[in-house]
């Protein structure tokens, strides 16, 4: 009884510990755009916020199975373990980045840990996850698949044709729709009709005849319950289950889209910025789920204070140990660019 | 006459042709959000709708509703956005006048900023002109100053025809003169950027920028460039590139795009049919190098067109170098 409950004990403290780093490697990301800029190129998209839909989710998972995500891809490579330094020194377009400086803050890939790559084309990695769960059942792999992918990409008909599909021929994935409120710019209220007629956005699994659920996406505990619960039915072939996680991006959508050399940092949040609703920001921000849930652990015993600041200072000094190396990484040289376009 | 962004004129071509006619409807993703927005004031929610991420709808009801007669124009923002809805695109909106025997048109624009080349690297950075260019029925805009931008746009939203109209994200900053009030330029006319007498520069959209910047350098080198921007590719306007190199002699063209999926090639194509004999050297193309575009900045340098690939392409050109495919 001892043993289990120091194992419990430990995996919430890891949950903790993924979250931390997941928000501190953003952090930088962030801070990058003012303190080095234009190193940062292109739209860089935070997973602020999502950190208990992201680690609570993963939680769940065993070693082998895929992880699908959409462009906003930095926190789940994080929980899989592939290395920070790597993959700030892809965001910074260096040599010894994750995909070689080819692909950015939105196309981070790295196979071996599981994680096949992703699309900047909203909607369409609903399609490639999909797919890497045809690839699981054919092959008897045992592994299931983890589609994330946010609530404006559930208005693509990809979403629609794959979670048919996944439902008519019973695949092992699940559909994790990360409702963070904005579709970009936009409040997902005046986008989605389940959310205008007042109703969860998890209805639309009803279409598909597959399980839908709705969880509070700030509290790991509860996406990790409602995920597995899908995860058990994957790995029994019963098919696919749809959850919508719901939580707030903590970050404006992306950095500020302009022509170089206008700066490009983040941008208020678009609750501010272009609804100015600064008393709904400020709500959400106060359940930020990494205060939330670090408050929790230690209300319980289950964390010392003491240990909730190593766990965020050593997170902060993997992260600062990842920017010194992707500043000091040179750039890839010019002709690289050839490579890679055919296998 | 007023000095404008590029950005900014083309904002204005959508107002002044909503004000003129009613018909004329807008939306797309992330636009018209709070009752603040300028252009939901103007012209109403009616009018001017939010759209979700839903691009096979957002162009195919553009179709029904021009087939009905509405002149929508769909703001897609990015180009490559257009490929989730491809069909409706070049198998649907081009198709149904003839379809019809002439019965039914499809006034509608499908607008959108292409070849984003800062670092947004492979799915954002695209030219995709080249696949709609050779679609018959479609039409395809390319603007490259701020007057230009006005002048097309307007047009293209008064043309009966689906036009694609297609912005360089590069230029949307870039300021000139702009006619005020009702400005028209026909769809299929080119436009003589800089005359000159040695050699025939083509280029497109953002590249007409980096040609008039390489003529000005070829200009200390006493070299006299003729830079010619086509301004639609569809139609496109062959004669006056023609009558340019039967001048010249000597033709480089410039397109952001990857060589075989390039304008260029199209125009080139042209140009050793109708113009052969005006040729005195081959037909030179720079364009981006037949790879996706990377991200990180030396990568993305090395893939595109710039200034100084066009002024060396002109030196070789008049030194009649051959070189290598």
């Amino acid at each position: 009884m001892a043993a289990k409950r120091r194992w419990e004990k430990d995996r919430l403290v890891w949950i903790y510990q993924q979250m931390v780093r997941i928000r501190e490697f953003e952090e930088a990301v962030k801070r990058t755009f003012i303190e080095h800029p234009q190193v940062i190129r292109g739209h860089a998209h935070l997973g602020d916020g999502a950190e208990a839909t992201i680690v609570g989710s993963l939680f769940t998972r065993k070693p082998s199975d895929m992880v699908m995500p959409s462009y906003r891809c930095h926190g789940y490579p994080i929980v899989l373990g592939t290395p920070l330094k790597q993959m700030m020194a892809e965001i910074y377009g260096r040599k010894d980045g994750l995909c070689r400086g080819f692909g950015g803050s939105m196309h981070l890939a790295d196979p071996e840990r599981h994680f096949p790559g992703t699309s900047g084309i909203i909607g369409q990695s609903i399609a490639h996850a999909t797919g890497a769960a045809v690839s699981a059942q054919i092959k008897h792999t045992d592994q299931i698949v983890y589609c994330f992918f946010g609530d404006g990409a559930s208005k693509q008909g990809a979403f629609y044709e794959s979670l048919n599909m996944a439902a008519i021929w019973k695949l092992p994935i699940i559909y994790i729709l990360e409702n963070n409120q904005y579709q970009a710019y936009t409040h997902f209220s005046l986008e989605d009709a389940n959310a205008m007629a007042g109703e969860p956005l998890s209805k639309k699994a009803a279409a598909f005849s597959m399980p839908g659920r709705t969880v509070d996406g700030t509290d790991p505990v509860a996406v990790a319950e409602a995920v597995g619960k899908a995860a058990r039915r994957a790995r029994a072939g019963k098919g696919p289950s749809l959850i919508e996680s719901k939580f707030y991006r903590l970050s404006a959508h992306g950095n500020v889209i302009t022509v170089p050399p206008l700066p490009t940092q983040f941008p208020e949040h678009e609750a501010i910025a272009v609804y100015g609703n600064r008393a709904e920001f400020e709500e959400w921000r106060a359940k930020d789920p990494i205060g939330q849930f670090r408050a929790r652990l230690i209300e319980q015993g289950t964390m010392a204070e003491g240990d909730a600041e190593s766990i965020l200072q050593s997170a902060r000094d993997e992260v600062a140990e990842a920017v010194r190396f992707a500043l000091d990484s040179p750039l890839p040289a010019p002709e690289e660019a050839l490579n890679y376009v055919y296998a | 006459m007023r000095e404008m962004m590029y950005g900014d004129a083309i904002a204005a071509a959508i107002i002044e042709e909503m004000q003129r006619d009613e018909s004329v409807i807008f939306y797309g993703q992330n636009m018209a959000m709070t009752d603040r927005d300028p252009m939901l004031k103007r012209f109403g929610r009616s009018r001017v709708r939010i759209a979700p991420i839903s691009e096979t709808a957002e162009t195919g009801i553009a179709i029904g509703a021009a087939l009905t007669g509405l002149r929508p124009i769909v703001e897609l923002w990015m180009s490559e956005f257009m490929l989730v809805a491809f069909d409706q695109i070049i198998n649907e909106a081009p198709r149904f006048r003839y379809m019809s025997g002439g019965r039914v048109k499809v006034p509608v624009v499908f607008k959108a900023g292409y070849g984003f080349a800062a670092g947004w690297a492979g799915q954002h950075s695209n030219c995709l002109y080249h696949s709609m260019m050779g679609v018959p029925g479609l039409k395809v805009v390319v603007p490259s100053t701020p007057a230009d931008a006005k002048g097309l746009l307007a047009a293209s939203i008064r043309d009966d025809n689906p036009v694609v109209y297609l912005h360089s994200y590069m230029l949307t900053l870039e300021r000139g003169e702009v006619p005020d009030g009702e400005f028209l330029i026909p769809l299929g006319a080119a436009d003589v950027k800089r005359t000159g007498n040695d050699v025939t520069i083509v280029a497109i959209g953002w590249m007409v920028k980096k040609a008039l910047a390489a003529a000005e350098q070829l200009k200390e080198e006493g070299i006299s460039a003729e830079v010619i921007d086509p301004r639609t590719l569809a139609p496109l306007d062959v004669n006056t590139i023609v009558s340019s190199v039967s001048k010249t002699g000597r033709l480089v063209l410039v397109d952001q795009a990857p060589r075989h999926s390039s304008a260029a090639a199209v125009i080139a194509a042209e140009v050793s049919e109708h113009g052969f004999e005006y040729l005195r050297a081959p037909v030179r193309m720079v364009t981006a190098l037949d790879t996706p575009v990377p991200y990180s900045t030396p990568l993305e340098n090395y893939v595109l067109p710039n200034e100084g690939k066009i002024v060396q392409a002109v030196r070789s050109i008049l030194a009649n170098q051959a070189v290598a495919a």
